[in-house]
C-alpha cells in the first residue's frame, strides 16, 4: 500500500472542501482498503467521513429515507426497513458477510467496484484500470461477467445487491457538492462502460452522497430478492432478482423487476413489468414476461448459461414475491 | 501473500527502487520516530492523484484491547490486525486473505465483529477491541472455546480465533437460532480443514445453553 495521508472531517461542509482538492472519501473502507491495498486504487490522501451525522433511518411520509453512513447491518435490521422495504432489508443481508455487513455503509456499497478478476490484477490488461489498455475478460474468464449493458471495452458485472433493490424500487439518492446539493434516482448513479469504462458512477468531482430515499408503494411489501449463486452463502450473484408485485383479485397491477449479475449497472427489467400489467399472477404470465428480460442479452464464450439462468431466476423471485404475505 | 517486498513482482517493474515498505514502516512506528517517505517521490505517488500528498504521518490512537487501554503511535496504512498482531504481540488473531473474505482476522469492535484486515487502526482512535485471548478469565475458558473443543470445532486451528469471535457475536446477536441459521450468520468464516459440523454444533451448544454470555 503506498502512504497516504489521512484526515478525519466532522461535517458534510469540510468533507467536500477536502474531496474537492483531492481527498477521497472512506467511510467502512471494506472496499478502498482491499483495492489499496491491491494498489489498484492508489489514493494520496484519504477524507475519513465516519463522524458526518449521516447515519439515521427516518420516515418521512410515504418515504423511507436511509443516511449514507448507515451501516448494511443496521439498515437491514431497522425495523423501519423491515416494515416498510423487506426488499431492502433481503438484498443486504444476502450481500457480503456478517463482519462487512458491519463496517460496510450504504453510500460505499454503491459505490463499490467490480469483482473482475483482471481489473484487481495489475499485470492484466483492463480498460477499467488502465484505460484502452484492453480487456482481459472478453476472451478469458468470464463466467461472471455481464451479458447486458457490455460493451467491446468492458463486460464486467456492477456487484452490489442493494442497487439491484434501490433500482427495482425508484429510490433517489441526495449528493452534496461543491456546487451544491442535487437529487436523482439512484438508477442514474451508474454508467455504462461504453468507450469509458473507467468512469463508472455519474457523481462529480467533490459529490459526496447524503441519503438514499425509498418511495412507498403498494408493492413494497410483496417483494422478495433471489440470489443466485455458487455457494449459498458469502458469494456474489450469478443471477439475482428483485421483484416486486402489486396484486388484486389474483391480477398482477403492477411490478417491479430489476436484475443483478447480468448487467454491467443494476438492469430494471421494464419490459418484463410492462408484459405483467394486467396479467394473472401465476407460472404461466410469469415466464412469459420473464422472456422480455434476455432481448438483447450478448452470451458470449462463458455466459450463455447466464442468458438461460436468468428468466427462471426472474420467474422463481415473482412466484416467491407472490407468495409472501 | 505478501505484497511487502520491495524487487521481484511483476507488478512492481515499474515502482522506484526505493519504495517505503510495510514492514519498514511499521519498524519505525513501533520505535515512535516520525514516519517520512523517501526524499525521491515515487512515481507511484505522483500518479496518486492529489497534488499535495503528505508524508504519511504517524497517528497517535488510543485503542482499549481486551480492557486496557493502549496509546500507538500508527501507520495510516495498518490495519487493526496488524496493530494488534505486530505492535500489540497479540498473535492469536490470523491473517488469513487480508482482503476480508476468510474472517481468521474477525475481532469485536465496540461489540460488533469485523474483518479486522480491512479497518484501519487510525480510522478507529477510542474504539474498544475484544480478541481471542480477551475471552477466557484467567485459566477459565469462556464457554464457547470449552464448546469447541467438546464438539471438535477444529483440526489445526487457524480459522479458530476469528470463528470463536465471529461465534460469540452470532449467539449475542440472536443469530445462532437453528442450524440453518448459524450457517448463514457464520458464512464469513471459512475453514479449510472443514471442521464446519463441529463449529456449528458449538454455536449451537452455547446458544441453547445461555440466555446471554
Amino acid at each position: 500500500m503506498i502512504p497516504f495521508s489521512l484526515q478525519k472531517v466532522a461535517n458534510v461542509e469540510d468533507a467536500v472542501a477536502a474531496a474537492t482538492a483531492g481527498g477521497r472519501y472512506i467511510a467502512g473502507g471494506t472496499t478502498l482498503v482491499d483495492l489499496m491495498r491491491e494498489e489498484v486504487e492508489q489514493p494520496g490522501r484519504l477524507v475519513d467521513i465516519n463522524a458526518l451525522p449521516l447515519k439515521r433511518i427516518q420516515v418521512e411520509g410515504d418515504d423511507l429515507v436511509i443516511g449514507a453512513l448507515v451501516s448494511m447491518s443496521d439498515c437491514a435490521a431497522h425495523p423501519d426497513t423491515q416494515r416498510l422495504h423487506p426488499l431492502i432489508s433481503e438484498s443486504l443481508v444476502e450481500g457480503a458477510s456478517p463482519q462487512l455487513r458491519n463496517l460496510a455503509t450504504i453510500g460505499g456499497n454503491l459505490l463499490q467496484r467490480v469483482r473482475c478478476p483482471y481489473f484487481r490484477m495489475l499485470d492484466a490488461a483492463c480498460n477499467k484500470r488502465v484505460p484502452d489498455s484492453g480487456c482481459s475478460a472478453i476472451d478469458g474468464y468470464n463466467g461472471g461477467h455481464a451479458v447486458l449493458g457490455t460493451s467491446s471495452h468492458c463486460i464486467a458485472t456492477h456487484p452490489s445487491d442493494l442497487a439491484v433493490a434501490l433500482v427495482a424500487l425508484d429510490a433517489t439518492m441526495r449528493v452534496r457538492g461543491p456546487n451544491g446539493e442535487r437529487t436523482f434516482p439512484v438508477e442514474e448513479l451508474f454508467r455504462l462502460p461504453g468507450s469509458t469504462p473507467h468512469l463508472e458512477h455519474t457523481l462529480q468531482p467533490g459529490e459526496l452522497i447524503i441519503d438514499v430515499r425509498v418511495p412507498g408503494g403498494r408493492y413494497a411489501t410483496r417483494a422478495r430478492y433471489l440470489k443466485v449463486r455458487d455457494r449459498s452463502s458469502y458469494e456474489f450473484a450469478v443471477v439475482s432478482a428483485a421483484a416486486a408485485l402489486d396484486i388484486e383479485n389474483g391480477t398482477v397491477r403492477e411490478a417491479r423487476i430489476a436484475c443483478g449479475g447480468v448487467g454491467t449497472k443494476p438492469w430494471r427489467m421494464r419490459a418484463c413489468e410492462q408484459a405483467l400489467a394486467g396479467q394473472p399472477a401465476n407460472r404461466d404470465a410469469f415466464q412469459r414476461a420473464a422472456r422480455e428480460a434476455i432481448v438483447g442479452a450478448q452470451a458470449r464464450s462463458g455466459k450463455a448459461f447466464k442468458v438461460e439462468l436468468l428468466p427462471p431466476t426472474i420467474v422463481r423471485a415473482l412466484e416467491l414475491a407472490r407468495d409472501e404475505t | 501473500m505478501s505484497r511487502d517486498t520491495e524487487l521481484g513482482h511483476p507488478w512492481q517493474r515499474n515502482s522506484p527502487p526505493l519504495r517505503v515498505t510495510r514492514r519498514g514502516a511499521l519498524q519505525a512506528a513501533a520505535s515512535a520516530m516520525a514516519f517520512a517517505t523517501t526524499s525521491a517521490p515515487s512515481s507511484q505517488a505522483q500518479q496518486a492523484g492529489a497534488s499535495s500528498i503528505a508524508a504519511a504521518e504517524n497517528a497517535t490512537i488510543r485503542l482499549i484491547v481486551n480492557g486496557q487501554p493502549r496509546t500507538l503511535s500508527v501507520d495510516p496504512r495498518q490495519s487493526i490486525l496488524d496493530v494488534l498482531r505486530e505492535t500489540l504481540d497479540l498473535t492469536g488473531t490470523k491473517k488469513g486473505c487480508n482482503a476480508g473474505a476468510c474472517g481468521a482476522c474477525t475481532v469485536l469492535l465496540n461489540g460488533l465483529r469485523i474483518n479486522s484486515c480491512l479497518a484501519l487502526a487510525a480510522m478507529h482512535d477510542g474504539a474498544e477491541i475484544t480478541t481471542i485471548e480477551g475471552l477466557a478469565k484467567g485459566d477459565t475458558l469462556h464457554p464457547l472455546q470449552e464448546a469447541f473443543v467438546e464438539r471438535e470445532g477444529f483440526q489445526c486451528g487457524y480459522c479458530t480465533p476469528g470463528q470463536i469471535m465471529s461465534g460469540v457475536a452470532c449467539i449475542a446477536e440472536g443469530h445462532a437460532r437453528s442450524p440453518e441459521e448459524i450457517k448463514a450468520w457464520m458464512s464469513g468464516n471459512i475453514c479449510r480443514c472443514g471442521a464446519y459440523a463441529g463449529i456449528v454444533e458449538a454455536i449451537s451448544d452455547v446458544a441453547k445453553g445461555r440466555s446471554k454470555l
